[in-house]
């Protein structure tokens, strides 16, 4: 799942025919003067951070004009919002605000499909508000055949108390979602200004990833890797998640691998990432993998475990014997082979006899060895 | 018996001459599952020949002929067939499904991975109409040791037995069945990591308790969504039978996907804690590791047998 930036959603919402207030982009404070020049002056200055929580953090401010714009880009850009650096501000021009809604269509994972959520208490945590006051907001599945058409749209807007102008925005916030393959779709809040205007002042989507290969255009989105050896990774196709302990865990199937990190960490020890090589890999692709972990300083030592399923034990040997061969081992490599020609994978192991590798025969001990031998490194 | 799939399936494989297709629908027919067709119409009228391993069906050599025919009705018209498994690339897996489910099949197996939500919202919600039931996406599929094996599941690991075990993961599932491989299983469900599936723990959970040939049940969950927390409640109020439970993540960082795409954990939802602790205020013994989660299901098992004796 890939969540956009505030001005790349509302890019969307624009191209769809929602209607938001007039903002540019800019990484520096010299932009951000031009643009609340351009803007008319007064502006609002939004740092564009894929996480929630912005305004609170001092990440929202309004300018008065365009030299204060520019010394509150200043402030802003750089800042770290829960673990966020901003890189780019947002600056919108301010707009008189009469009511406040909020709208949005969402997967609903228990029902296996998609809810409109709607609330006429948008601008604060809707969290909130569903806790407190549930009755606030409306939640209405969506027949995935007829999807939110203009009647549907009545019924939500009816049941959340929103005015008639709403219906419009709804139907076409549906269409992004479909047409964009997102899995959510989020203004909030959605305003009526003093002139009787509907505009989406702030929003989210998360676009689906499994959609890429019809959705041509994302790829000039930044897939974002803040980590550089999650880029590394991902740029040879691998399934790699940077945590931050010493043990380098590697093994076929998200099931699996993210069981041994827990079984790794129940050894006292912290997994320095998750890393599946998934099903039926190759010797080139553990080979990969293991190159990527080995390349993390962090890491301390390596457990590969790997069960058999389709994925062939003596494949993987034979990329771990690749690896060896590639690069100067340094590291202790604990590995464990079970199911699918277990045995000769652990022949090919055993014919290396490379002294910093050794082998184990459960998922449990061989957690335990790379724990200690982390510690001992 | 078994739940969902037995020796009296008739499989069909919709992408069975694709690579994976032919290489699992091989598998498929070495484990004794009965594989009347394959789907593609572009081979409509074709045959394939399998050389299944020389231990089981192609004793002697003799390879296994599986016609190919131009679509889903056209194989069930010819043979009777009531199980699709799914093979075919996420871009025209939709199509697939509505294909299988508009010819009446009853039970749809889609172990594609990568196919978009909204096509596996759209064609789960089309099945439910047409009443067949779907497994999937993005899983292994499902076997019963012995009879039958719809899928990619090894069947070479486990052996016919009294446990019931389902499962969103893949790799989890071989692991457990290789730990109970003395015991045995009823019916091996891998339901899928995706967001959306079509049967859930729930639904299996619910096929268990009423299959007399499953003892015990085992559970398997992961980070994300809370089905571990809805089989929990279910459980309180429908299940007599023990269930021993399973839960991947604990470590999973909030944020980030772990593999599968339904594997995150976001904001305080969906932590392998709160599942854990779901499952275990309804009386269900959820093990550390799957070594450990094993050894509970013996124990469970010695248990109902003292009961039983005294």
């Amino acid at each position: 799942m890939t969540d956009l930036y505030e001005h790349q959603a509302r890019g969307l919402f624009q191209e769809y025919g929602i209607l938001v207030p007039r903002a540019e982009v800019t990484d520096s404070p010299k932009g951000a003067r031009e643009i609340a020049r351009r803007l008319g002056g007064r502006v609002v200055v939004k740092a564009q951070v894929k996480t929630g929580g912005r305004g609170k953090a001092g990440g929202v401010k309004l300018a008065a004009d365009p030299a204060a714009a520019e010394l509150t880009a200043r402030q802003i850009l750089g800042m770290d919002i829960k673990g966020h650096t901003v890189r780019t501000v947002m600056l919108a021009q301010p707009v008189d605000i009469e009511s406040e809604f909020y709208i949005s269509c969402v997967l609903d994972r228990a029902a296996g499909r998609f809810i409109a959520i709607a609330s006429a208490e948008g601008g604060m945590e809707i969290e909130e508000v569903a806790t407190s006051r549930p009755e606030a907001v409306a939640r209405i599945p969506v027949d995935p055949a007829q999807g939110v058409t203009s009647a549907k749209a009545t019924e939500i807007a009816e049941a959340a108390g929103l005015p008639p102008q709403t219906v419009d925005v709804l139907v076409r916030l549906w269409q992004v979602l479909t047409r964009e393959d997102a899995v959510l779709v989020e203004v909030n809040p959605l305003v009526r200004t003093a002139r009787g205007q509907i505009l989406a002042l702030d929003g989210k989507v998360t676009l689906d990833d499994n959609a890429r290969f019809r959705q041509a255009r994302w790829g000039e989105q930044d897939a974002e890797h803040g980590d550089p050896l999650e880029a590394a990774a991902a740029a040879k196709g691998l399934n790699y998640v940077k945590l931050d302990g010493a043990v380098g865990v590697i093994g076929n199937g998200a099931g699996l691998v993210m069981s041994t990190l827990d079984v790794v960490a129940g050894c006292g020890a912290r997994p320095a990432n998750f890393l599946d090589i998934g099903g039926g890999a190759s010797a080139q692709i553990m080979a990969d993998g293991l190159s990527v972990i080995l390349a993390d300083p962090d890491v301390k030592s390596v457990f590969v475990n790997v069960f058999g399923g389709i994925t062939a034990c003596d494949a993987v040997a034979d990329g771990i014997v690749q690896a060896l061969d590639a690069v100067q081992l340094t590291k202790p490599l604990v590995v464990r082979l079970d199911g699918n020609n277990a045995v000769r994978g652990r022949a090919i192991l055993d014919d290396r006899a490379h002294p910093l590798v050794q082998q184990a025969t459960t998922m449990d001990g061989a957690a335990r060895r790379a724990a200690q031998l982390a510690h001992a490194g | 018996m078994a739940i969902f799939l037995t020796k009296e399936s008739k499989v069909l494989v919709q992408g069975m001459t694709g690579g994976e297709g032919m290489k699992h629908t091989r598998r498929m027919l070495a484990a004794d599952t009965d594989v009347v067709g394959g789907v593609n119409p572009r081979k409509a009228g074709q045959t394939v020949d399998f050389d299944v391993p020389q231990c089981l069906k192609g004793l002697g050599g003799t390879p296994i002929t599986v016609p190919v025919f131009g679509s889903v009705r056209e194989g069930i018209e010819a043979t009777g067939a009531d199980v699709s498994v799914v093979f075919v690339p996420p871009a025209f897996a939709k199509a697939a499904v509505v294909e299988a489910a508009d010819a009446g099949i009853g039970l749809a197996v889609v172990i594609t991975e990568g196919i978009p939500v909204h096509d596996s919202v759209a064609f789960r919600a089309y099945a439910a109409t047409k009443g067949t039931r779907m497994i999937g996406p993005n899983c292994p599929g499902l076997i019963t040791p012995g009879q039958s094996n719809a899928g990619i599941i090894p069947a070479d690991i486990t052996k016919p037995g009294r446990i019931g075990l389902v499962s969103k993961s893949g790799t989890l599932t071989y692991q457990l069945m290789y730990e109970l491989r003395d015991i045995g299983f009823s019916t091996c469900v891998g339901i899928g990591g995706d967001p959306v599936v079509g049967t859930t723990h729930i639904d299996c959970l619910a096929a268990f308790q009423d299959d007399p040939d499953t003892e015990l049940i085992v559970l398997i969950g992961e980070i994300g969504g809370d089905a571990e927390e809805r089989a929990a409640a279910y459980i309180r109020d429908h299940v007599t039978k023990p269930v021993v439970g399973y839960i991947a993540g604990f470590t999973a960082p909030e944020g980030k996907t772990m593999g599968h795409a339904g594997a995150i954990v976001s904001g305080s939802s969906g932590t392998a804690q709160a599942k854990k602790m779901a499952l275990e205020a309804v009386g269900v013994r959820v093990g550390g590791t799957p070594t450990e989660t094993a050894r509970l299901v013996l124990d469970q098992l010695e248990t109902e047998r003292d009961v039983t004796h005294s």
